[in-house]
């Protein structure tokens, strides 16, 4: 398809031409739905499975305007498709079903559906179903337009996966804006016909937006928070309550869900996810690193955050890392304890120029009884427990062995800043034997991860980069490599893992879904980290952004610093770290 | 037969498809969405719908046997049975799947059982009228095929 909207025949006869993406187990139904809506003139796509529907919906992330699923499926519950599609690709959902109790259609208005259509569906239904299509890029224009102002953020959105041709509105619409501005009436005329703005750029939540946000939350109370008081303490002028509200909404179904998890799992870290909000300071920090270090005390456990985080990992190194992470796909899941383990993998010489701030980190050990799993990270360096990358406890078993084996010394190793590389690497690079141990600076992120990893972000940075994957170069800092690491990993890795897992999970979604970048969304928790490597790959704008408070550029998106540190990891593994 | 009796039995056996219950609006929703490039598109998703819903009863038959019996998937395969019936418009089937819910809902197997067979004894019926319905109907689509191209060749 075309890129620009323009182009689109679906532009010229709206709604003819809408991409609905139709999901339902019973065939016959299927079969039914597709004709209806290729009566209505749509274009059609259907799939009998939720998780081959989630599939469609990676590959190609503009491909589809909308979809609508059947409620009981086999493979997955069909809220739980609808939740993951709202976070990751932000499209309308309808819900389908025979069944019309009032409580299963409350139950789907909760986790966002647009509508709820009972079955047998009337081909009348059908034809309305471009209004909630409409709406939302009538909301996303809204947005967009408050946005205006912030054109860099902006176009390091639309980058190159906006041209899309799926878009509608595609990101000429919002490269355009301006032209648009100025031309207006025409412009829109011209395209939209009766439509407002197209498509319009959504807010991009970048990290250090989110992190903003995950500190006024944390500020004011997660309890008590509202958009409006967050809007207020973020003190963002552009920013609307509507985009507040929306991703204050996404956010809590994320917690709500690691919650789950993490009681599943019992991990000791518990769900640290709100903590690691406020680790922001830390772990996003890898852009901040400036900014945050000297405030993310706050933190917990990782405290890391006085910035110390290293992550100060330049801003250069960081992209070159993502680069390198981009182009590997790490496998390595390692992001739990690998935390300290730069994937080895990254070769491509990221550097994350760690210096510093690692031992800061190292001294925050003191503080932060996480800490000890920082040292874990370091260890994987060395070794990267070969094999696999394995997310789970089972890097941390892994990193544990590397660890001791990294070679403390500081090396003037890149740490890549592909913090998920180095996650991800952890467990299975066994390459890292660079000396890491720069890196091992970062491992105090680790530390913290044991609680949550959430918090690391800033304690990934650091972490982070010290993982470079393989490539070694870690610039850590001076810093006489702890010796540190070497001990500890035991930490909670597993506790760590976990939540690293969930909040690449979450990143990964949430990412995913603001960042839009994230080409691929990786299966796994790791996915995460396909954030850090699909930012590479969209690299979106990380050109824009400003190194100094980009640590990573996969974060294009909004991930939340807390993030990053585990789960930039565990993403690493996945994707990005591209060992 | 000649084709206006074979049109005035179509009519009539449609008819009373809807007038006794087996049939509601859906059908008529399929057959408006049958046209030019789907010409056969109701029969096909009847044929589809017995097709798949052999699995799904199975399903149903094969939970009813299981000691004791497990109402929660009962339960759930029904549901899904009946959204297959909801397709093509089968009213007396849905109804009596309705029926086998509430059995379930209130755990009665005697209730389920019975009921079970019923909804089998509907399906089936409903299943042979529609046949021979639709082999009136093809008939007639046959014979204007065959007319149109006799009228072709006289050309």
């Amino acid at each position: 398809m075309d890129n620009g909207c323009f182009s689109s025949p679906r532009h010229d006869a709206f709604p003819a031409g809408l991409r609905v993406l139709v999901v339902d187990d019973d065939p016959t139904w299927l079969r039914i739905l597709e004709k209806m809506l290729k009566k209505c003139l749509y274009e059609v796509t259907t799939c009998c499975l939720a998780t081959e529907a989630l599939k469609k919906l990676r590959e190609r992330k503009d491909a589809y305007d909308i979809v609508i699923s059947d409620v009981n499926m086999p493979d997955m519950d069909g809220f739980n498709l609808l939740e993951q599609v709202g976070l990751e690709m932000d499209l309308p959902v309808i819900m389908m079903s025979v069944d019309g109790e009032t409580s299963r259609v409350m139950k789907g208005v909760q986790h966002g559906a647009c509508d709820y259509l009972l079955k047998p569906i009337r081909m009348k239904e059908l034809r309305n179903i471009w209004q909630h299509v409409f709406r939302k890029r009538m909301h996303e224009a809204r947005d967009f337009e408050s946005l205006e102002a912030f054109e860099g953020i902006h176009l390091m959105r639309t980058g190159p996966d906006q041209a899309d041709e799926g878009n509608l509105f595609a990101v000429e619409e919002m490269t355009s804006m301006k032209k648009r501005k100025d031309a207006d009436n025409k412009h829109d005329d011209k395209e939209f016909g009766d439509h407002s703005p197209t498509k319009k750029a959504r807010v991009v939540w970048s990290v250090d937006l989110h992190q903003k946000f995950v500190k006024a939350v944390n500020q004011i109370g997660f309890d008590k928070v509202g958009p409006k008081k967050i809007l207020d303490l973020m003190n963002v002028p552009w920013l609307t309550r509507e985009n507040v509200a929306s991703h204050l909404q996404k956010y809590r179904l994320y917690l709500s869900r690691l919650q789950k998890e993490n009681d599943q799992k019992s991990s000791p870290s518990g769900i640290k996810h709100s903590d690691s909000p406020s680790k922001d300071s830390g772990c996003f920090s890898f852009l901040n690193i400036a900014n945050k270090q000297q405030n993310d005390v706050a933190n917990d456990t990782f405290s890391y955050s006085d910035g110390t985080l290293l992550l100060q990992m330049d801003a250069t190194s960081h992209e070159g890392d993502l680069k390198d992470i981009v182009s590997e796909p790490t496998t390595e899941k390692r992001r739990a304890s690998t935390s300290g383990i730069p994937e080895p993998k990254m070769q491509k010489g990221s550097q994350m120029s760690l210096n510093q701030p690692f031992t800061p980190v190292v001294s925050s050990e003191a503080n932060h009884a996480v800490f000890d799993c920082t040292i874990p990270t370091q260890y994987s360096w060395s070794e990267f427990p070969k094999g696999a990358l394995k997310e789970e406890q089972k890097t941390l078993v892994q990193i544990e062995d590397s660890f001791s084996q990294l070679p403390l010394h500081d090396t003037q190793n890149h740490i890549q800043v592909n913090q998920s590389q180095s996650m991800a690497s952890i467990n299975s690079n066994p390459h890292i034997t660079e000396e890491v141990a720069a890196s091992l600076e970062t491992k105090p992120l680790y530390a913290g991860y044991k609680s949550d990893y959430v918090s690391p972000v800033s304690s990934k940075g650091s972490a982070v980069e010290a993982f470079p994957n393989q490539s070694k170069n870690l610039v850590v800092s001076d810093q006489p490599s702890e010796p540190i690491f070497t001990s500890n990993l035991g930490l909670k890795t597993q506790g760590f893992n976990l939540d690293y897992i969930s909040d690449l999970d979450f990143y990964q979604r949430y990412l995913l879904l603001s960042g839009e970048a994230a080409s691929e969304p990786l299966e796994e928790d790791l996915n995460f980290f396909l954030l850090h490597g699909e930012c590479h790959n969209m690299n979106f704008g990380l050109q824009n952004i400003d190194m100094s408070e980009y640590y990573d550029p996969r974060l294009t998106g909004e991930v939340p610093s807390h993030f990053y540190d585990s789960a930039d990891y565990s993403s690493v593994d996945q994707s990005l770290f591209i060992v | 037969m000649d084709k206006t009796k074979l049109k005035q039995q179509a009519l009539f056996m449609r008819t009373s498809l809807f007038d006794e219950g087996f049939l509601d609006e859906q059908f008529i929703q399929l057959e408006e969405l049958q046209d030019d490039v789907n010409p056969n598109f109701v029969e096909e998703i009847v044929t589809l719908f017995y097709t798949d819903s052999v699995r799904l009863i199975y399903n149903i038959e094969r939970a009813l046997m299981s000691n004791p019996p497990n109402f929660t998937k009962l339960d759930d395969y029904m549901h899904q049975f009946k959204g297959s019936c909801s397709s093509i418009g089968a009213k007396k089937v849905k109804k009596e799947c309705t029926r086998f819910s509430e059995y379930c809902a209130t755990e009665n197997f005697e209730g389920c059982f019975r009921t079970f067979q019923q909804i089998n004894l509907e399906y089936s019926t409903l299943k042979k009228k529609l046949v021979t319905y639709f082999q009136v109907t093809t008939l007639i689509l046959e014979k204007d095929k065959m007319k149109l191209r006799r009228l072709v060749e006289m050309l």
